[in-house]
């Protein structure tokens, strides 16, 4: 099933599940409240799929998980950023399409 | 016998898109209608629309959309999400390349591709894009709870947004280019008397300045004075850009903005080509006429139909 492989962190999971992971992440900053957020969950979805094993494609609720956007200085959602070797290696803000997200993916493998 | 996959494709699924799934599919045209995930329609970044008939006390955007998007299933609707990269239009079926590589074809198309916000253009906005710098109050608001942010522009969308910032930032300075407020009055009224809001007349950003995050906005006035006012954000809510990239528009015709010039049937110069919603050269942007032209879009498509076969 869609969204299975999506994997939901919370602020505590962040340094070992993202950081100290042994594949890079994307990690998209997301809330209930924000539409854009929300178009691109089924993007997101998909994405996990099809790069599963290769790239974690993770969503953190920003309303529940201050501590981690405040740490990236995250101030607009959806943002997304991609890490690799506990570095960032890069950020994108607002809802972009799907081609977009897996250029950026790509850059990580 | 039927040397097209579609009777009709719609691209896009804002409103104009949605009404149009909806009439298609009443219709029982053979329609699918492709959205991105990314340009679900501008209302998705509205906090509350109370101008859209039938819903007394309001409703959130993305509640609004949620419904439209139940309405088109009901009546089977085919939805895909899947971004497109061209389009051939130059023979009478017409072909929709697909980011994945796919083509699919159909007689008739219908364009709901919507707009995005306009950029201010000044330095600074860029770097400082989700770092204090945001399109969107309903996404990016909560972020600055009892901070003091600006909101640059005059229209519906700024001031009504300047308002909904109110529930979180201290104060909220709307920073316009002109001497008054292009806005619906009643939405005027509400902002006039907040008391968190205040209005910087005849003034345009210069420049967005910070390091980590937007520490301050430098302003000119229209006489030539300088200045700069420290805020942590800034909402830049001034028009909007047409989605028109894999757009044909020399051949579809369009406004000198980008924007697609339809007929009163939202026919364009195409036939079988129909355009809905923001993506259309018109004056007024509203999600209840983009709702109306998604109908009349697809009238125009049954009528190029019932032509062709």
């Amino acid at each position: 099933m869609a969204g299975e492989k999506v994997i939901h962190l919370t602020d505590a999971e962040f340094g070992k599940k993202v950081l100290e992971a042994a594949i890079p992440t994307l990690l998209d900053f997301w809330a209930p409240w924000c539409g854009p957020c929300r178009a691109i969950g089924p993007v997101i979805e998909e994405l996990a799929e099809e790069f599963a094993g290769k790239v974690q494609i993770a969503k953190m609720n920003v309303d529940e998980n201050p501590a981690t956007p405040g740490k990236y200085a995250v101030r607009a959602i959806p943002t997304l950023i991609l890490f690799k070797n506990g570095q960032v290696l890069e950020q994108i803000t607002g809802a972009v399409g799907k081609a977009q997200l897996s250029a950026m993916i790509n850059k990580a493998l | 016998m039927n040397p097209a996959d579609y009777q009709l494709v719609i691209i896009g699924g804002g409103p104009a898109g949605l009404t149009a799934g909806i009439y298609a599919a009443r219709a029982r045209l053979k329609a699918v209608l492709l959205e991105n995930g990314a340009v679900a329609g501008q209302v998705l970044t509205t906090d509350w629309v109370d101008n859209y008939p039938g819903f007394p006390d309001g409703i959130s955007g993305f509640e609004l959309i949620d419904r439209m998007t139940a309405q088109a299933a009901r009546f089977g609707l085919e939805t895909r999400q899947a971004q497109v990269t061209g389009l051939d239009i130059a023979l009478p079926i017409k072909k929709v390349h697909l980011e994945s590589g796919e083509t699919i074809t159909s007689r008739a198309l219908i364009i709901a591709t919507g707009a995005r916000p306009n950029q201010l253009g000044v330095p600074g906005e860029k770097e400082l894009t989700g770092k204090g710098v945001s399109y969107c109050a309903t996404c990016d608001g909560p972020f600055y709870r009892d901070q003091e942010i600006a909101v640059v522009g005059g229209g519906d969308t700024a001031v009504q947004e300047a308002e909904h910032l109110t529930k979180f930032a201290s104060r909220v300075t709307v920073v316009h280019r002109r001497a008054q407020l292009r806005a619906t009055q009643i939405i005027q009224e509400k902002a006039f008397a907040n008391p968190k809001i205040h209005f910087l007349w005849n003034t345009q950003v210069k420049g967005i300045e910070g390091t980590a995050g937007v520490q301050r906005l430098h302003l000119q006035t229209n006489d030539g004075q300088e200045g700069s006012l420290a805020v942590t954000g800034v909402f830049v809510l001034i028009g909007t850009t047409p989605n028109n990239d894999f757009l044909p528009l020399e051949q579809l015709g369009s406004d000198k903005h980008g924007f697609v010039l339809t007929d009163g049937e939202m026919r364009t110069k195409i036939p079988g080509i129909m355009a809905a919603g923001d993506i259309r050269s018109k004056n007024v942007r509203q999600i209840v006429n983009g709702a109306g032209e998604g109908a009349v879009a697809v009238l125009a498509a049954v009528d190029y139909l019932n032509d062709f076969e």
